[in-house]
């Protein structure tokens, strides 16, 4: 009894080391790989546009409505002090170094990652990896590279365009609608918002979690159980996975950057 | 032409992903930090900074004029050297200028006002500001009218 418990948490610890490397081999083998640029690029911008500016659409609504909300609660805490001229510092540093990063890939996890998820295994279940190795093609510089790098780099991007059009929405509220003066504002938010600490570091964040999200999303694709519940699972394997290890990650890297690194 | 439609809108993201980046650098964070061509160091040495930190704003009237750029401790002295980055525009410093360490507000954090002196010769590029007031502490005001209401009621009670 007792040692069946032991067995299974050995099973269960063997299973996720085992996953653990084998994913870890597989970015470093798509990672590592003789550069082909001229052949690459085409691939990489179709791979950015599909993961990139269809993810644009749900960034910038969500951002507007993410600094409208903490522009209103911000509001009403400092208005108890009086203090309603550092809504700007508020909105501005609560969006550049957490919600921006995190809310950001939260989202690109949900839009992009399982659909990067669906698509490997959707693949791979209907044997087009296979059929390209038979081609000479190797699946992981073709499919799998230019997912990759397509998130890491478009998930910066849309991150800082984010962070954007929150610091707005939050102008749109606290000056245009509850009548903070705007001079107060601005100049509050740009006297205690740093570019190094705060934008710099923010985006750090943000490129990390485009590695790790489309990291897990085609690894999940390409390990995917080749059947139609299988895909299934892999995707809700990416986007739970990969929300979570935001979410940690984030806590971790805050750590490093608020310790003076 | 489906080609050109996803080449053309990848590079709107990236064009908006960098605009984006300068707004955050120019309007919504201080990026305008000074370069070396249009600033000049000032060195000052108080007795206590209080809670002075790196980057605090250097004014004269209220009007921002640099930065602090470093703070460090002067081994013999113990006391606190402040190195001041001045933009160029405003060379027009007297050197018998003081430079005094004061709070904004009641709670804010520490800043450097300097009150002009009246010397006809200007502060340069390395020079020292002698006059210094230190940093007037809160806690050490509090604490002192705390010790003072004690004299005065011990009196009272023998």
């Amino acid at each position: 009894m007792i040692i069946g418990s032991v067995q299974g948490l050995g099973r269960v610890g063997l299973r996720f080391f085992n996953q653990l490397g084998e994913s870890g081999l597989f970015l470093l083998k798509t990672v590592f790989q003789k550069p082909r640029l001229i052949k690459a690029t085409p691939l990489l911008i179709q791979e950015i546009f599909f993961v990139g500016v269809f993810s644009l659409p749900i960034m910038l609504v969500a951002s507007l409505f993410i600094g409208m909300v903490v522009g209103l609660q911000g509001f009403n805490i400092l208005s108890q002090f009086s203090a309603t001229g550092e809504l700007g510092q508020l909105v501005a540093l609560s969006v550049v170094r957490e919600l921006g990063p995190v809310v950001g890939a939260l989202l690109f996890a949900g839009r992009a990652g399982s659909a990067l998820t669906a698509e490997i295994g959707l693949m791979k279940t209907t044997e087009q990896l296979a059929s390209m190795e038979m081609m000479g093609v190797d699946p992981l510089w073709r499919v799998v590279a230019p997912r990759f790098w397509a998130g890491v780099i478009s998930l910066p991007l849309l991150t800082i365009i984010f962070c954007v059009v929150a610091v707005f929405g939050g102008d749109l509220i606290g000056v245009e609608w509850l009548g903070i003066d705007g001079g107060a504002f601005w100049s509050n938010m740009q006297a205690s918002v740093d570019f190094h600490n705060d934008v710099l570091n923010g985006v750090i964040k943000s490129a990390v979690f485009g590695a790790l999200i489309t990291w897990i999303a085609v690894y999940q694709g390409y390990a995917t159980e080749p059947t139609a519940s299988g895909i299934s699972r892999a995707t809700t394997r990416t986007v739970v996975y990969s929300s979570l290890t935001v979410l940690g990650m984030d806590f971790v890297l805050t750590a490093i950057m608020m310790g003076g690194w | 032409m489906e080609r050109r439609v996803v080449e053309v809108s990848v590079g709107l993201l990236m064009i908006a992903g960098f605009l984006a980046l300068l707004i955050l650098a120019f309007k919504v964070s201080n990026f305008s930090m000074y370069g070396k061509n249009d600033s000049y160091v000032v060195t000052a040495k108080f007795d206590n900074i209080g809670d002075l930190k790196p980057r605090a704003p250097v004014s004269i009237a209220g009007v921002k004029v640099g930065q602090v750029e470093s703070i460090h401790l002067d081994k013999k002295l113990y006391k606190a050297i402040v190195t001041l980055r001045i933009k160029t525009q405003d060379n027009n410093i007297p050197t018998d200028s003081s430079a005094n360490i004061v709070t904004a507000g009641l709670l804010g954090s520490n800043y450097i006002a300097i009150t002009p002196g009246f010397d006809p010769t200007f502060l340069k590029n390395n020079s020292m500001i002698t006059e210094t007031n230190s940093a007037i502490l809160l806690e050490d005001m509090i604490g002192q009218l705390i010790f003072n209401s004690k004299k005065e009621k011990d009196p009272e009670k023998t």
